[in-house]
């Protein structure tokens, strides 16, 4: 097993005839994910091509989903757009939606989560790389690959990862596996100040997955919720945790890229997230080229 | 993006919430001619203040040895003076740095009699993922002193952002301010408009402070808001054309206007080790670790997750336009991006601007191998590092030597 999406996992594709969203479509489809649908609104009856495989693209998120059996989404529609195709996607009762659009409004996020509420749909993102559950083969293809991550980097195994930052996870799973260590599932969740699914959510979601045998948690400044999976973990963890959190040098008040990576007020800096991790037991890495080795020292 | 305060008010009132009259002038005759009709319109003190992006301004000092950046005035001829002292000069506040910002508007306005000083502010609460209202009976201090001493002193209520701020919750807080008879419902009001303002203008920060009692022209008291502190979400600008005409370029700093140009994502720092690194997070983190190992970062800078050669060049300029910067680390984990590409941009721009300080490169991912031949038969004068740490210690090295 693995979280949230195995290689049998049918996934359709929001926004797939866009540049962005077609070229990451190619690259999942060349890991060997099972992309079965797309959604453009007004492209409806097209087929997206590639490779030999046909891919039919529907105008509505629920069409796609009674047609082809998809479960899960993944959005790759512009800013302006993307919470309504969040919420058209739980409207049609997906498992799991992974919004990878970065520049969605906070207040429209905030929406989002209100509707969001009492329903089964869980969201990943938005402002996130994705998740990646390795495969089998050469450089882990036959996986589920869904959003924006470089599958090669990726080997079938037993670490969870999960990151707010895309690049901070690629170096975290590349040192995995450059030390013949491989992963059971990736998570990108986004570094936006509202997002879908927490540290905690993941962190819960690995330590009930029998395949995973240790974790990797990533944060950064701004928000608690690496001193909340901090907490959870001191109490619950059954699974050594390492991790790192990077901004210890950004300036109070600057935005630093990601829109939620803010120390405000004196809350959310490196500092205090570092002592709850400490306090929760979780190796940190005293720098970003540790990460795999902190973790590996403590299994 | 962030408001001057004449703007944050002009947006406030026009939802309900009252502020001092008054308008923002650029001259210093304006400001006498503001002044006069305000004196004639009954108002017997008349405050002017510098319109800049910093607080502390009431404390601060100009250049030229003037002090305070806001000021009382009982008379036009005061007012024209004060404002001829404060425009086209450099105010130094505790939040400005020692640089300082160059005032050149004046907010002109009534200053009635104040006799209570609170405080509130709408901002988004990241746990709840809703918005939330906060007040507080210390008003005019700063509020994170506050909360830090006297954490029972800040009352705050979530928002249900399906409903907006609801009338009972305004009284609710009127009523934990102090606030009675009358007042509360006038508190209710201008906390509406407050919610009203954050929510119309995708807001991520209003802030009033201080929200004062003061003494009304019929004698009963009122409610005036006498400071106002407003941030936007970038991300929701393209959809209020009448914000972004607010923008005010003279306010952010050049390098990382020109950086916005490019769709970089830079910043600037005071230390002499800049660095240049695709992805958000491994930017932070690339900063982090050239201090771990003893040096100090020139900047944050991110090229996004698709840089183009162009770009890289750009990203080249804008860092050496600093001159304290000693020393460069490129990090690049190009996961999808191609790292020949990378190392291409990298050997262009270091001929282009004839580069003569120590870089250090490290290049990881898609087609890397392809990338590293390109910078080692380049001809330049490249160190490479084969990890980040090792990158990291190589260019704190370089720029010590």
């Amino acid at each position: 097993m693995s979280i949230l999406v195995q290689p049998d996992t049918k996934v359709l594709v929001q926004g797939i005839t866009g540049s962005f969203g077609a070229r990451h479509t190619q690259l999942s489809l060349d890991y060997g994910t099972r992309i079965v649908a797309g959604v453009t609104p007004g492209k409806g009856g097209q087929v997206f091509e590639h490779a030999g495989q046909k891919i039919p693209i529907f105008d509505i998120v629920g069409e796609a989903a009674r047609h082809t059996g998809a479960t899960v989404s993944a959005i790759f529609v512009p800013p302006p757009f993307a919470s309504d195709a969040i919420l058209e996607a739980a409207d049609a009762g997906l498992d799991l939606v992974v919004c990878i659009t970065e520049g969605i409004p906070v207040n429209d996020m905030v929406k989002v989560k209100e509707a969001l509420r009492g329903r089964t749909t869980r969201l990943i993102g938005p402002n996130c790389p994705g998740v990646v559950t390795p495969g089998q083969g050469q450089d882990s293809s036959g996986g589920c690959r869904i959003g924006i991550a470089p599958g090669y980097i990726h080997k079938k195994g037993h670490i969870g990862v999960v990151s707010r930052s895309g690049t901070l996870t690629y170096e975290a799973v590349w040192q995995l596996t450059c030390r013949g260590v491989g992963q059971s599932t990736c998570v990108g969740i986004g570094g936006d100040p509202v997002n879908g699914t927490s540290h905690l959510d993941i962190i819960q979601m690995f330590n009930d997955d029998p395949e995973t045998h240790g974790i990797i948690m990533i944060g950064e400044i701004g928000g608690s919720a690496e001193e909340e999976a901090a907490a959870w973990i001191q109490k619950n963890g059954r699974k050594p945790v390492a991790g790192f959190i990077a901004g210890a040098t950004a300036p109070p008040g600057r935005r630093m890229g990601h829109a939620g990576a803010i120390v405000s007020g004196g809350k959310g800096t490196a500092a205090a997230k570092i002592e709850a991790f400490r306090q929760a037991g979780i190796g940190i890495a005293a720098t970003p080229s540790e990460m795999a080795a902190t973790l590996l020292k403590m299994m | 993006m962030n408001l001057h305060e004449f703007q944050a008010k002009q947006l406030l009132a026009q939802r309900g919430v009252p502020v001092p009259a008054g308008e923002v002038c650029e001259s210093a005759d304006a400001a006498r001619k503001i002044a006069e009709d305000l004196f004639a319109k009954g108002e017997t003190v008349v405050v002017i203040k510098a319109q800049i992006h910093a607080g502390g301004r009431g404390k601060g000092t100009f250049k030229n040895g003037f002090q305070g950046g806001v000021k009382l005035c009982r008379s036009a001829a005061e007012v024209f003076e004060k404002a001829q002292a404060m425009l086209g000069n450099v105010l130094v506040t505790k939040q400005t740095g020692p640089e300082g910002r160059l005032v050149s508007k004046l907010l002109v306005a009534g200053a009635p009699t104040i006799k209570r000083e609170l405080y509130c502010a709408v901002l988004l609460d990241r746990a709840a993922a809703r918005p939330v209202v906060m007040a507080s009976t210390e008003g005019g201090m700063d509020i994170e002193q506050v909360a830090a001493d006297h954490p029972e002193k800040i009352i705050r209520e979530i928002i249900d952002p399906a409903l907006g701020l609801l009338p009972f919750q305004g009284r609710k807080l009127a009523a934990a301010l102090g606030l009675q008879g009358g007042l509360i419902a006038a508190g209710a009001k201008l906390l509406a408009g407050l919610y009203k303002t954050w929510w119309e203008c995708d807001a991520t920060l209003i802030e009033i402070n201080p929200l004062c009692v003061v003494a009304g022209k019929d004698g009963q008291p009122s409610l005036l808001a006498i400071d106002a502190k407003m941030s936007l979400d970038d991300n929701a600008l393209y959809r209020h054309s009448d914000l972004q005409a607010m923008r005010d370029l003279s306010e952010e700093a050049p390098l990382e206007i020109q950086a916005g140009k490019f769709n970089l994502n830079y910043i600037k720092l005071d230390g002499s080790i800049a660095c240049l690194v695709n992805g958000a997070g491994l930017a932070m983190a690339t900063m982090d670790i050239i201090q771990h190992y003893g040096g100090r970062p020139a900047n944050f800078l991110d090229v996004g997750g698709g840089a183009s050669q162009e770009q890289v060049a750009a990203a080249f300029k804008i860092i050496l336009s600093d001159p304290h910067v000693e020393g460069i680390l490129v990090n690049i984990f190009g996961g999808i991006m191609d790292c020949n590409v990378i190392a291409k941009g990298i050997v262009g721009a270091v001929r282009e601007t004839g580069l003569q300080l120590p870089l250090v490169v490290r290049l990881e991912g898609n087609n890397v191998l392809a990338g590293r031949k390109t910078l080692a038969e380049s001809g330049v004068a490249i160190i490479t590092g084969d990890s980040m740490s090792d990158a990291a210690q190589k260019v704190v090295k370089a720029v010590a030597e």
